[in-house]
């Protein structure tokens, strides 16, 4: 039994560091704060290109980086145990850059939306004269957005690779806060924005509360902050039962919270809709991507030994997810809260691979993340073409005969959702295929069933906008904010094409041909801790 | 892969064809027909050379392809036909032709292209062939869904008024029935594992055929129930039917025909192909559900359809009450049962296509689909009044048509395994005598009337009723009541004069598109023998197979009983 091996020691000694291991990760917080200095330093004029290339290289270089080491089997737990960074740790870096960087590129369109999607002073008081002239003289965009951008993505990267209580914690700390700054930066409506980022900073407050908490109950069951310990403490049983099922209740909140799983959902819907689009995409994709990597690499180190403990409560909560979001999304009318609830449907389909706890279910999870997250973002960049006088016109009547106003973005709109609804030869079938697949495997069918009638749901809701797209005849928007203004679709900049590109390619590719990406992405247990 | 590569052709040339087709919006109208048909007509050409590389003596799967696909996952793009696929692609590559020429001057809902609805129809084609063609669950599976999206945007985009109700309809009942399949396929793929070598699951139909008597009853009920449910919907058997009389009505003609004459078939298609060979315990088991459930549908469709104010709704509720026949066909459980279900695949294919064209170019004319809008239509349009006089002859099953054999040889093997269902069904035929001859009393005998003939503009209701009956249909004297008005077959000339002016006969290229269904009709009726031959081996194959594994069964449970 060696319950103890944390015993308190003598002298402090410095932990080693496996630089190769971590450099992904510092090369992005490097560039973070590389980017801070530019937002000061650099001049008006300078700063837009400046920080766009340097977020591009970061991601880039972090992305070659995680695949060089990734060939090459580093893998290592590192920083006294802080941090593992095994294959599955490089898979999920690899998901999340390859996501991130489209998402950057499409929160660095200026063309769009003329000056960018951000506002030029968040600091404005909104309504104020200093706001409006800022709005009509369409100043360069703040680029401050990119630093943020640059530290949440760091944070996103270290979430999954955590090994220990703490470093989860601050991981989500720093993935979360520029987030809330981000979601209040839209240069249109800009109460809704600030709304979301208020709504979403207090609710985003307690979740980490909550989280905390779990894990100083944690803390208390095990002695000891590692998963490792954790696991091995109740596998060997003997300890107050309690502690722990409370405390992984309350670290299980905080984690769905973030994966936007109901019914821990209730900020998604509003946060995705105030957000300005680039964020939304950004946050339904890497968030997404974060917070399930970091559940499956808690789940199956930590949790695992007590899966008899919480596996009902977790089939109770991939149902309620699944179902809320399918049921409540068929009453929405606005396209940006459509997705929310979809992605609340998503994230209970995501959570069968979790619970799955097999090799097939965290291979297909990080699978079906990557496809959803291509299609969503895709989805989000093509919102941002679809705009009235005031700005994007999300709201679904403006999407009425959109195939005769513009079919390629009709066709490409279709494709997504066709993708989301998990039809064939498309990347959602084949995620939904290997998801359910190993649920299956791993004794979860009524599981898989109750998820085949929620993605018939889905479908619905998917199908509707296929109707009102191709189906129905244009009509001036009608009971959105946006009464009798004309709907138009902007001409999509470089980067808003390359991303819409991108995201179709990948989303047609992965439903032909996804043998050679399925194989990439399988990870081999054991996951290091 | 083996010889010459049809099937994957038959795939790839519609496949190709929609999207030249598609993209021809810019083209002239009717170059985009010609190139549409000229590739349909390379496809019928292509089928009719399969049937001739066909060896009709051998039951099993031919020209088969096989393909990695997905290595990851072990799934395989595989291809092969037997006798029952056989004749449903021959049947598809002759009706695709067919409803091109029947669409040739279909007035399209205003801002939709030709080129769009060829294009979809092609590609519809492609999708329908794949699914008879796939020798691989997965590849059914596939383009089974795949089916559903040229149909919904057909349906959709140049269909009849309530057409986005009815695309959303059709669409979700059968996504829901894909879906349910889905979890089936998923199951049969992971309990394959406990009963291949080496633990690694498949989806090949031939790998799962052989271990179908493996699988356990009671996995195999789970199993069986998701598909039974999709191929329901698809069929559809009755509690999932209503989608098709929305479907079928709001369709435009051509697509309806498709839709009624074999998108439907895939339902049943799906027993004989997937939870027979597969799943043979669990069909044993449940056959009574789905024997009652066609029984059901037998009356059901066939009193609703008497009771349908529309016409095209009319045609599918007499496609739902056929489907009970075939359905009860194939789980009859014998070898003439099973013949004649598949048999009556295609004879009602051919049987309701015809009907549908014809009906189609009836609505076309007279520009509505209620059936009290047509009138004495014989007498304006006596080639369309015949062609719907053998139209409905042939649906009803009169001695001489393809659909008697079928019929026959159903209710012949029905007798024989289930006497009380075969006398129930019995039932069913004079049902459809009555409604059949009904309508077409209503419609095509009688005095010249009705807004769809006359025009909405001639004062029609004034003046029709002391219209005299003429001589020739005495038969239907009684449908009429008259206080005679004296003088009058010259006065009944006229109308019928006048209304033939704005309600004219089938003009050639009509006639041309309806000959080779009324010849086939006729020539299997009276001579089946060339597509018996075919069906007849995979049939019986088929029932062995089932038969020899409910008997390894018990042998199975006894040894697995003892361990």
């Amino acid at each position: 039994m060696s319950l103890l091996t944390a015993a308190p020691v003598e002298t402090i000694v410095a932990p080693s560091v496996d630089f190769v291991a971590i450099m992904p990760v510092l090369i992005l917080l490097g560039a973070a704060v590389i980017s801070v200095v530019v937002e000061a330093a650099a001049g008006r004029k300078a700063r837009y290109p400046l920080q766009v290339g340097l977020s591009a290289v970061a991601i880039l270089g972090a992305g070659a980086w995680t695949v060089v080491a990734g060939s090459k089997s580093h893998f290592a737990v590192t920083l006294a145990g802080a941090i593992s960074v095994d294959q599955a740790t490089y898979v999920m870096w690899g998901i999340l850059l390859a996501l991130a960087l489209v998402s950057v590129l499409l929160m660095a369109d200026r063309v769009s939306e003329p000056g960018g999607a951000f506002v030029a002073q968040a600091a404005a008081r909104i309504g104020s004269a200093r706001d409006r002239t800022a709005a009509l003289t369409a100043t360069p965009m703040q680029t401050e957005v990119f630093p943020l951008t640059l530290f949440a993505i760091s944070g996103m990267m270290v979430f999954p690779a955590a090994s220990d209580m703490i470093t989860l914690f601050i991981a989500l700390e720093v993935l979360s806060l520029p987030l809330y700054l981000m979601c209040g930066l839209a240069r249109r409506r800009r109460l809704i924005s600030q709304e979301a980022a208020v709504k979403y900073f207090l609710l985003g407050a307690f979740a980490s509360a909550i989280l905390l908490y779990g894990i100083a109950l944690l803390y208390g069951y095990a002695g000891s902050l590692r998963f490792a310990d954790i696991a091995a403490v109740s596998q060997a049983g003997g300890r107050n039962d309690l502690l722990l099922l409370i405390g992984m209740a309350l670290l299980v909140v905080g984690l769905l919270f973030k994966g936007s799983v109901g019914p821990f959902h209730s900020w998604t819907p509003d946060v995705y809709q105030g957000a300005p689009t680039p964020v939304t995409a950004f946050m339904a994709s890497c968030t997404k991507v974060a917070a399930f990597a970091a559940m499956l690499r808690i789940f199956m180190v930590a949790f695992e030994p007590t899966s008899w403990s919480w596996r009902g409560v977790m089939w109770a909560v991939a149902i309620a997810s699944m179902l809320i979001g399918a049921i409540i999304g068929i009453t929405q009318t606005d396209l940006k809260r459509v997705l929310a609830y979809s992605s609340v449907a998503h994230a209970g389909f995501l959570l069968l691979g979790v619970i799955s706890l097999s090799e097939k279910g965290v291979s297909s999870t990080l699978f079906y993340l990557l496809t959803y997250g291509f299609a969503t973002i895709g989805a989000f960049a093509l919102l941002t073409l679809v705009r009235s006088g005031e700005g994007e016109a999300p709201h679904l009547s403006a999407w009425a005969g959109m195939a005769k106003k513009s079919p390629v973005l009709a066709g490409i709109m279709t494709l997504f959702l066709l993708s989301f609804a998990g039809i064939p030869l498309t990347s959602g079938f084949i995620g939904k295929l290997t998801i359910f697949t190993a649920a299956t495997e791993s004794g979860m069918a009524p599981l898989v069933v109750v998820a085949m009638v929620a993605t018939a749901i889905t479908a619905f809701f998917y199908l509707r906008v296929v109707v009102l797209m191709y189906f129905a005849a244009p009509v001036p928007v009608t009971g959105g904010v946006d009464d009798s203004e004309t709907v138009a679709v902007a001409l999509p900049g470089a980067f808003t094409m390359i991303v819409i590109a991108v995201c179709a390619a990948v989303t047609l590719l992965l439903g032909l041909l996804p043998s050679a990406v399925i194989d990439l992405l399988t990870v081999h247990f054991p996951l290091l801790s | 892969m083996n010889g010459f590569p049809y099937l994957l052709l038959l795939l790839v040339i519609p496949l190709v064809g929609a999207v030249v087709v598609g993209s021809m919006k810019g083209a002239p109208v009717r170059t985009v027909k010609l190139v549409a048909l000229g590739i349909s007509l390379l496809v019928l050409v292509l089928a009719a050379a399969l049937w001739i590389a066909h060896t009709p003596s051998d039951g099993g799967l031919q020209h088969t392809m096989s393909v990695t696909w997905i290595a990851a996952l072990g799934l395989k793009f595989s291809l092969g036909v037997d006798g029952i696929s056989l004749v449903m692609i021959a049947l598809i590559a002759l009706l695709v032709p067919i409803v091109i020429g029947a669409s040739w001057e279909e007035k399209l809902p205003e801002g939709r292209s030709v080129a769009g609805y060829l294009g979809l129809l092609l590609s519809l084609e492609a999708a329908m062939i794949a699914v008879f063609a796939a020798s691989d669950v997965f590849v059914f599976y596939v383009a089974f869904e795949l089916m559903l999206i040229p149909m919904y945007f057909l349906i959709g985009a140049y269909g009849g008024p309530r057409r986005a109700y009815a695309a959303m309809k059709f669409f979700l009942y059968s996504f829901v029935g894909g879906l349910l399949m889905l979890a089936s396929l998923i199951g049969l793929y992971v309990t394959s594992k406990d009963h291949l070598p080496g633990g690694t699951g498949s989806l090949d139909w031939e790998t799962l055929k052989s271990i179908a008597h493996q699988i356990p009853e009671s996995t195999q009920m789970w199993i069986f129930a998701g598909f039974a449910i999709a191929f329901a919907i698809k069929a559809p058997l009755v509690p999932f039917h209503t989608w098709l009389p929305d479907a079928g009505a709001e369709a435009p003609i051509g697509t309806g025909t498709l839709l009624v004459g074999v998108l439907d078939k895939v339902g049943t298609f799906g027993f004989l192909r997937i939870c027979i060979p597969l799943l043979p315990a669990a069909s044993s088991k449940l056959a009574w559900l789905i024997i009652l459930l066609s029984v059901i549908g037998i009356f059901y469709g066939g009193l609703l359809a008497a009771g349908q104010t529309d016409l095209k709704r009319f045609v599918t509720y007499t496609s739902i009450a056929h489907f009970g026949f075939i359905a009860l066909g194939v789980f009859a459980f014998t070898t003439q049962a099973m013949t004649g279900a598949v048999f009556y695949m295609v004879a009602h294919g051919l049987a309701t296509g015809l009907l549908f064209l014809v009906v189609g170019m009836l609505t076309q004319r007279g520009g509505s689909r209620l059936i009290s809008d047509y009138g004495g239509v014989w007498k304006v349009a006596p080639l369309l009044g015949g062609m719907f006089l053998i139209a409905a002859l042939a649906t009803v099953a009169l001695p001489g048509t393809s659909s008697f054999i079928a019929e026959f040889l159903v209710l012949l093997g029905t007798f024989a395994a289930l006497p009380g269902w075969g006398v129930a069904a019995t039932v069913g035929i004079v049902i459809a005598a009555i409604y059949m001859l009904w309508i077409f009393q209503r419609t095509m005998t009688g005095p010249v009337r009705g807004v769809g003939v006359l025009g909405s503009d001639s004062d029609g209701e004034s003046f029709l009723p002391s219209v005299p009956l003429p001589t020739t249909s005495g038969w239907s004297a009684g449908s009429v009541d008259h206080d005679g008005h004296g003088d009058t077959v010259t006065r009944t000339m006229t109308i019928a004069a006048e209304a033939r002016k704005r309600f004219p006969d089938l003009n050639g290229r009509e006639i041309a598109v309806l000959t080779p269904l009324v010849v086939l009709i006729v020539f299997l009726g009276i001579y089946p023998r060339p597509v018996l031959d075919v069906i007849d081996p995979t049939v019986r194959s088929t029932i062995s197979q089932f038969q020899g594994q409910a008997t390894d069964d018990v042998t199975v449970g006894q040894t697995g009983g003892g361990k």
